[in-house]
C-alpha cells in the first residue's frame, strides 16, 4: 500500500523545510535508513532517511522547494502501484495548505445553493451595479503578496513584530499560523495598525509552500518560487551582480536578489527579537595579552599543541563564569535562571550566515579539549552538519572578529543568554611598562549584557575576571 | 401548495387556528374587536369568536396586561395585544415584576401561558416616543421569552408556538413588516422557539439580524454578492432563548461577524451576541465583531434625520467591508 511522505520536522524549531536535493529518483528502491533527500532546516542541512522498505514512486516537489513541515513531498510504495489517488490527496492537502487537515468548518443548517445564486443578483437599494464576474472570495485589494518577502530588494517596512516585540495578529491569523507552522514575526500585516490578518498568513503560506505547477513543470529550478509566484520587477534580475553604482548616474540598477534562506530568516527573526526586547549595555576593556601570548607559545613548544587566541578566550570566559555564577544567567518573564552549567556558544561564520556551536561544560574541560572541540565543531558547522542539539542551549557566547583585524565591536546577545563577549584583534602598540615605553600586546574585549539579568557592576566584575585570567594565564592550564 | 400572505394575515391565521382548537385562548387589547385591530391583525376574529373571546379594553395597559397575567394564573391562555410596544412601559411593573417572576416565586404552582404581542421598532416619522425598539429591555429580564419574526412564515409558525408555550412571551412584530408578502406552507405548522435560521448561506462573513433587520441584511448580502463577497445571513428569530449554537457555527465558518440591530447600542441585544461570539469564536475571528445599530439618541422626527438613525444597506456594506479589511 503506497503512502505519502511528509516534510519531516527535523528540529524543535523547524517550521519550514527546503528540500535541497533529492538523492533518490522516481523508481529507485529505498530501504530503511537510506537517505531519500537532503532537507535544509532553519539551521542545518540534514539527511531525510526512509523508515520503510519500498520504491520511490513519485516526487511531489522539486529540488529547492520550500514548504511547511507536514507538507506531502513524496509517495513511496510497491513498484508499479497506481498513485493517482494519492497524488490527488497530496495536492489537496498541499493546496489546502494545512500541515494537518484543519478542523472541518461546521456547515450551515441549509446547504448553500451557491451555483444557483446569480452573481448578478439585483443590488439592493437601487444600487445599480453591473453584474461582475465573481472574483475570489474576500479579494485582497493589493497585488498578491505571496512571494513579496522573498524578493524584496529594498528594505521592507518593519514587520509587525518590530514594535516592541509584540505581534499584532487576529486570533484567526494566529491559529492559522500555528496550524501551518508559520512564524508570525516574519509576516507583514495589512490590517489596521499592521495587524496580521487571515489573508496575510495565507499569502505567506503561498509564498513558502510548494507550487505544484512549478514543481512539475520546472523540476530542476534551484531558485524556487521567486519567479513562480510573483513576477519580478523588470529592473530586478536575480543572481546578477550589479556594477558598483556610480553616485552621479541614475542608470537603472541591477540589484542582486537572493531568496531568503531558512537561515537568513531565522537570523532576522532572532536578531530583531534580541535587539528590540533585550536592554543591552556594553562594557569594554583592554587585556594585556603579553603573558597569554607567551603561554600560548610555551604550550606549543612543550606540548606541540596549537592553541588559538580564541581557545584562550573561551577557556577564560568559562572560568570567569564559574567565578561569577550570577552572570551565567538568563532572564525569563517569571524569574532569573542562574545556570548550573557553563555552556559556551562560539559564533562561527559560514556561507550565508552564522551558527553558534556550543562547547558544553567548558569550565570543566582543559584548554586543549576546548581547542580540539572548537575546531572540530567549526568545521562541521561550515559543512552544515551540526545536529540541532549542538548549536542550541548555550548560557553565554563569544564572538571573535580579531582574526579579521577588527579592533573592537559590540555583539548582539543571543537570547536567552544573558551576555556575549566580542573579541577584537591582538594589536602591538606602545605601552608604558615600568616607566618606559615598550612594545606591548593589547586586545580589546567588549561584553554586551542583558541589563535585566546583569547590572553594570556585575558585568564589570565578569569582564574584570576575564581580563585577570587572560593576564595571568597560568589558571588556563587547569 | 404554499400560499402567499401578508405578515399581518399570517399572524391572524395563527391566532384563528389556535383559538379554534382551544377555547381557553382569548384576545384582549385596545381596538382588537370592533375596529379589527389598529393594524388589522385581529381582522374578523370578533365576528368569529364573539365578545367573550375578543375583548376591547380601555386605554389602560397597566390594567389589561395585569388582567392577562391573572387570567393565565387561573388557567386561561390570553393573547394580550399592545397597540405598540411603545405603550408597554406603563405596564412595565406587570411585565417585569409579575409576568416574569410569578412562576419562579410560586415554586411552579402557577404557570403563565400568556402572549403579549404588538408592533415594535420605528415606522416612519413617529418621533422619539413611538419609534422604539424594546427587545433589549425585555430580553434583559429572566423569565420572559422574546420572539421577533422577520417574515410571514416565521410570524405564523412562531406565534402558534408562543400561544402554546406555558411561559410569558414578548412577541414583537416589526411595524413596517405588516404589509410584507411572503409564502407560508399550507396547513398546520409551527416553528419552535429558540431555533435560528440561516436566511441565506454564505462563506465570507456572517450578518446577524432579526425582525426588520433581516431585510437589510439580505439586501446587504445582495449588494456584497455583486462585488463577489458571499455573506451568510442568520436570523435568531427568538432573542430569548437565543440559538447561540447556530450563530457560533456560522461565524466559525465565515470568520467574521456583523450584527445589525435597530435598537440602541448600549446594552443592546447585539452587545450580548457579540460577547458570546467573541467568547466562543475567539480563535476563529479575523476581525473584531462589528455592530451596526440604531443611533444612540431619541429618534428624531425629521425624515432625513430619522433615516440617519436606522441601519441601512450602504452602511451595512461599509461595515462588512471593514470586517474584510477591504476599506
Amino acid at each position: 500500500m503506497a503512502q505519502i511522505l511528509d516534510m519531516p520536522q527535523l528540529s524543535d524549531t523547524m517550521k519550514i523545510g527546503v528540500l535541497q536535493k533529492w538523492r533518490k529518483n522516481e523508481g529507485d528502491k529505498v530501504s530503511p535508513g537510506e537517505v531519500i533527500a537532503e532537507v535544509e532546516t532553519d539551521k542545518a542541512v540534514m539527511d531525510f532517511e526512509a523508515f520503510d522498505e519500498g520504491v520511490l514512486l513519485k516526487r511531489l516537489v522539486a529540488d529547492g522547494a520550500s514548504m511547511p513541515v507536514g507538507t506531502p513531498i513524496a509517495i513511496i510504495g510497491k513498484a508499479g502501484e497506481d498513485v493517482a489517488k494519492l497524488v490527488e490527496e497530496a495536492k489537496a492537502r498541499a493546496s489546502g495548505g494545512a500541515a494537518k487537515p484543519a478542523a472541518p468548518a461546521p456547515a450551515p443548517a441549509k446547504p448553500a445553493p451557491a451555483a444557483a445564486k446569480p452573481a448578478s443578483a439585483p443590488a439592493a437599494n437601487g444600487q445599480a451595479t453591473a453584474p461582475a464576474p465573481k472574483p475570489a472570495p474576500a479579494p485582497a485589494p493589493m497585488p498578491k503578496r505571496a512571494a513579496a518577502p522573498v524578493v524584496q530588494a529594498t528594505p521592507a517596512p518593519p514587520p509587525a513584530a518590530a514594535s516592541g516585540g509584540k505581534v499584532l495578529a487576529s486570533p484567526l491569523a494566529r491559529r492559522l499560523a500555528t496550524d501551518l507552522g508559520i512564524d508570525l514575526r516574519g509576516i507583514q500585516g495589512t490590517g489596521p495598525g499592521g495587524r496580521i490578518v487571515e489573508r496575510d498568513v495565507k499569502a505567506a503560506q503561498e509564498g513558502t509552500s510548494t507550487d505544484w505547477h512549478a514543481a512539475e513543470e520546472a523540476p530542476q529550478t534551484s531558485a524556487p518560487r521567486v519567479s513562480a509566484t510573483a513576477p519580478l520587477p523588470a529592473q530586478i534580475v536575480p543572481e546578477r551582480r550589479q556594477e558598483a553604482r556610480p553616485a552621479s548616474t541614475t542608470a537603472p540598477a541591477e540589484d542582486i536578489v537572493k531568496p531568503l534562506s531558512m537561515m537568513r530568516r531565522t537570523i532576522a527573526t532572532r536578531l530583531i527579537e534580541a535587539k528590540t526586547t533585550i536592554p543591552h549595555f556594553y562594557l569594554t576593556a583592554d587585556v594585556d595579552m603579553e603573558a597569554a601570548m607567551d603561554f600560548r607559545e610555551q604550550v606549543a613548544q612543550v606540548h606541540g599543541a596549537k592553541l588559538s587566541v580564541n581557545d584562550l578566550v573561551l577557556k577564560a570566559c568559562a572560568l570567569a563564569l564559574r567565578r561569577i555564577p550570577e552572570a551565567n544567567a538568563s532572564f525569563t518573564e517569571e524569574a532569573i535562571i542562574q545556570h548550573a552549567r557553563v555552556d559556551i556558544g562560539m559564533a562561527v561564520a559560514i556561507e550565508d550566515g552564522l551558527i553558534t556551536p556550543v562547547i558544553r561544560d567548558a569550565d570543566k574541560k582543559t584548554i586543549g579539549q576546548i581547542g580540539t572541540e572548537a575546531r572540530e565543531m567549526a568545521g562541521r558547522a561550515r559543512d552544515r552538519k551540526l545536529r540541532p542539539e549542538e548549536y542550541t542551549g548555550a548560557t553565554f557566547s563569544v564572538s571573535n572578529l580579531g582574526m579579521m583585524g577588527i579592533r573592537d565591536f559590540a555583539a548582539i546577545i543571543n537570547p536567552p543568554e544573558g551576555a556575549i563577549l566580542a573579541v577584537g584583534t591582538v594589536r602591538k602598540e606602545p605601552v608604558v611598562k615600568d616607566g618606559k615605553i615598550v612594545v606591548g600586546q593589547r586586545m580589546s574585549i567588549t561584553l554586551s549584557c542583558d541589563h535585566r539579568v546583569i547590572d553594570g557592576a556585575l558585568g564589570a566584575k565578569l569582564l574584570q575576571a576575564i581580563v585577570t585570567i587572560l593576564e595571568k594565564p597560568i589558571s588556563l592550564a587547569f | 401548495m404554499p400560499r402567499t400572505v401578508a405578515f399581518r394575515e399570517a399572524l391572524n391565521e395563527a391566532m384563528l387556528e389556535e383559538m379554534e382548537k382551544d377555547d381557553r385562548i382569548f384576545l384582549m387589547g385596545e381596538e382588537v374587536g370592533h375596529y379589527d385591530g389598529a393594524y388589522k391583525v385581529s381582522k374578523g376574529l370578533l365576528k368569529k369568536f364573539g365578545e367573550r373571546r375578543v375583548i376591547d379594553t380601555p386605554i389602560a395597559e397597566g390594567g389589561f396586561v395585569g388582567v392577562g397575567i391573572g387570567a393565565a394564573m387561573v388557567g386561561l391562555r390570553p393573547i394580550i395585544e399592545l397597540m405598540t410596544w411603545n405603550f408597554s412601559f406603563v405596564a412595565a411593573d406587570q411585565l417585569i415584576n409579575n409576568a416574569a417572576k410569578i412562576r419562579q416565586m410560586s415554586g411552579g404552582q402557577f404557570t403563565l401561558p400568556v402572549v403579549f404581542r404588538g408592533p415594535g421598532g420605528s415606522a416612519h416619522m413617529l418621533a422619539a416616543q413611538h419609534s422604539q425598539s424594546t427587545e433589549a429591555l425585555w430580553a434583559h429580564i429572566p423569565g420572559l421569552k422574546v420572539v421577533m419574526p422577520a417574515n410571514p412564515k416565521d410570524a405564523k409558525g412562531l406565534l402558534k408556538s408562543a400561544i402554546r408555550d406555558d411561559n410569558p412571551i414578548v412577541f414583537i412584530e416589526g411595524e413596517v413588516l405588516y404589509a410584507d408578502q411572503g409564502e407560508i406552507p399550507d396547513g398546520e405548522y409551527t416553528i419552535p422557539l429558540g431555533v435560528a435560521e440561516v436566511k441565506r448561506p454564505g462563506t465570507d462573513l456572517t450578518i446577524i439580524g432579526w425582525s426588520k433587520m433581516v431585510k437589510i441584511a439580505l439586501a446587504t448580502a445582495d449588494a456584497l454578492a455583486a462585488e463577489g463577497i458571499e455573506a451568510e445571513v442568520v436570523d435568531p428569530r427568538t432573542i430569548r432563548p437565543l440559538d447561540e449554537d447556530l450563530l457560533v457555527q456560522s461565524v466559525a465558518k465565515t470568520k467574521r461577524c456583523l450584527i445589525l440591530e435597530e435598537g440602541w447600542p448600549f446594552n443592546g441585544v447585539g452587545a450580548e451576541i457579540a460577547y458570546r461570539i467573541g467568547r466562543r469564536c475567539f480563535d476563529d475571528l479575523d476581525a473584531p465583531v462589528e455592530r451596526l445599530t440604531g443611533a444612540d439618541m431619541p429618534m428624531p422626527y425629521n425624515h432625513h434625520l430619522e433615516q440617519q438613525c436606522i441601519p441601512d444597506v450602504p452602511r451595512a456594506v461599509a461595515a462588512a467591508k471593514k470586517l474584510l479589511y477591504l476599506e
